[in-house]
């Protein structure tokens, strides 16, 4: 063996010591192996869940056009949402007390009322307003086309998603923008930054560690929201379409674990995005060195946390108690 | 109007600030010249850190003139009338006055190189490369050239707070603030930051700097300032003001610190 003694000191023996052992946890632990195997072997055998069905269906062409659909529904709806979400958040930071009570009440209404709700309404546009008119007020339109044209059921649930999802994004993004230290605006300021370079170099990107984990929330949320459109009515979606396929060959069971097995899917999907976006975001966060290949090899041998730097470990995150200046 | 050489780099003329009905300035008037290092000491709460911020509008003065190399601070003066400046013109002000904070302030999802390049190329719109060789030749001034693709978190409160200082030489100011640059680093840290700053004060940098380093005071420092309450108490040479203070309230305060 190498002599891996410490400098000034022999190595001392390393405890041997019988292992305290909790018989308990690895009993709990059998049991509950057995029960999910039982479930299993039942739920495989089972003729409800007629799994040969569900294989049939899974990679229907109908199923999977509907699934499509589906990511769209959830993309486009998302974009709208984020980029309105943004604007609300900022509003709702304005200093100016007309702009910020807009994004209040626009937050109260639509964070006030369920989806379902909101996405029925939205389905009812067209026969309360029935046109779309533009030019001036009180005069004669320059355009006028009737809305139900204008606006097809796809578009109306993509509006009526996007503008329910902004009111929470608006609030996960306000959450993030707060959370970075005031700090760091100044610095910028001081700089000669403007209030724009100030947020889209420096603020935003420190905020976007607070933001991602919500908002992935938030995407994968939406993605099963968007079974609710059928309440606009739009039908093409995953779910609406797999039980309109279920309703002609009473394979409602199946065809409900087939919508579930694409839902799962994509939530897998965005779940390792997720991942990689937040890995992205934790830029000089996290404890490792730009030399981290040296720090690594000595981690898994040691099994311990690089030591940081070649002093104190400094962390520039807003204290709980920041020390003040004086004023 | 067009700065000459003779106009001091800052002039207050009875210069106040209050926030509320709380005044914390009250009618500072003082000057800084070329190339004069000024230290500005005063217990806690005394508003030296709040007229430094004045200097650089951060902090929007309530009273009196501020002017930096003979121009208005945060106001653009027409026909005897004051305006507002927009914020385009005030950052535009910022750029040639270079600031470091007690608590370093740098941007922890960048790299201290990055740090440094951020405002060269964002601010005055200059190309990478150039501001890439001068930002390395900065950290190499600073001590720091083995450090430049360390993140801050990875940097000690000292090198740190060095990245800062760069960071802010880096957009060519006439002028540097220095608000407790020191306070908050560990005892055997202050050192290589105030000897990073004595370097500048020999290359001929005006700066003025809030400290309780009474060393730095006595030893870099042309004029002491001594604030108490929002005003100035007493001002002159460090060396003769803190070897023989006349007012009652510099002596209870030096007393203390040194």
């Amino acid at each position: 063996m190498a002599n891996t003694a410490a400098p000034g000191g022999k190595t001392e023996p390393g405890i041997k010591a019988i292992r305290l052992r909790h018989p308990w946890r690895n009993t709990f632990a059998v049991v509950l192996v057995l029960i999910a195997l039982l479930f299993i072997a039942d739920a495989a055998m089972r003729p409800a869940y007629d799994w040969p069905a569900v294989g049939k269906y899974l990679f229907d062409q109908r199923i999977s056009q509907a699934a499509f659909v589906t990511l769209q529904l959830t993309v486009y709806s998302m974009i709208i949402a984020i980029i309105l979400g943004v604007t609300l958040a900022i509003m709702r930071l304005s200093p100016n007390p007309v702009v910020n009570s807009i994004a209040w009440v626009y937050l109260w209404v639509f964070r006030g009322t369920p989806v379902y709700v909101q996405l029925v309404f939205w389905g009812l546009i067209g026969t309360i307003y029935q046109s779309i008119d533009i030019g001036l007020p009180f005069t004669e339109p320059w355009v006028s086309f009737p809305t139900r044209v204008a606006l097809s059921a796809f578009v109306l649930a993509i509006i009526g998603l996007a503008l329910n999802e902004a009111a929470y994004m608006a609030e996960i993004v306000r959450a993030g923008l707060l959370s970075v230290d005031s700090g760091q605006e100044e610095a910028a300021t001081a700089l000669g930054m403007s209030w724009f370079q100030t947020m889209v170099r420096v603020v935003v990107p420190q905020s976007m560690r607070v933001i991602i984990p919500p908002a992935g929330n938030e995407v994968i949320s939406m993605l099963k929201t968007t079974s609710l459109v059928t309440a606009i009515p739009f039908t093409l979606e995953l779910y609406t379409r797999s039980r309109d396929i279920a309703a002609v060959t009473f394979d409602t069971v199946p065809m409900l674990i087939v919508a579930s097995i694409w839902y799962l899917f994509f939530t897998s999907i965005l779940m390792v995005g997720q991942y990689f976006l937040e890995k992205r975001f934790a830029r000089g966060i996290g404890d490792r060195r730009p030399d981290k290949k040296t720090d690594d090899t000595t981690a898994t041998i040691t099994g311990v946390t690089p030591v940081v730097g070649s002093g104190r470990p400094t962390v520039v995150l807003p204290a709980a108690d920041p020390p003040k200046g004086d004023h | 109007m067009r700065a000459t050489v003779d106009i001091p780099m800052v002039v207050a003329d009875r210069v106040s600030k209050s926030f509320g009905s709380n005044e914390v300035l009250k009618s500072i008037s003082l000057e800084v010249k070329r190339g004069e290092v000024m230290c500005l000491v005063g217990p806690s709460g005394s508003g030296k850190s709040t007229f430094l911020r004045c200097i650089n509008h951060l902090e929007v003065v309530s009273a009196g003139r501020l002017s930096v190399d003979g121009e208005l601070i945060g106001y653009r003066e027409t026909n005897n009338k004051l305006y507002e400046m927009r914020p385009k013109e005030a950052a535009r002000q910022r750029r040639d006055i270079g600031m470091v904070f007690q608590r370093f302030n740098l941007f922890p999802h960048m790299t201290a190189l990055q740090n440094v390049m951020e405002a060269p190329i964002r601010v005055k719109g200059l190309s990478k490369a150039g501001v890439e060789a001068n930002a390395r030749a900065l950290l190499a001034r600073v001590g720091l050239a083995e450090r430049a693709d360390y993140y801050p978190a990875h940097l000690s409160g000292g090198q740190q707070q060095r990245v800062a200082i760069a960071r802010a030489l880096a957009m060519e100011p006439k002028l540097m603030l220095f608000d407790e640059p020191t306070s908050a680093l560990d005892p055997e840290l202050v050192g290589e930051v105030l000897d990073v700053m004595q370097g500048l004060a020999r290359d001929g940098m005006t700066m003025i700097v809030v400290t309780h380093e009474m060393g730095f005071a006595r030893e870099v420092a042309d004029s002491l300032v001594f604030m108490d309450g929002g005003v100035v108490v007493e001002s002159g040479v460090p060396t003769e003001v803190l070897a023989n203070p006349q007012h009652e309230r510099t002596r209870a305060f030096l007393s203390k610190v040194l």
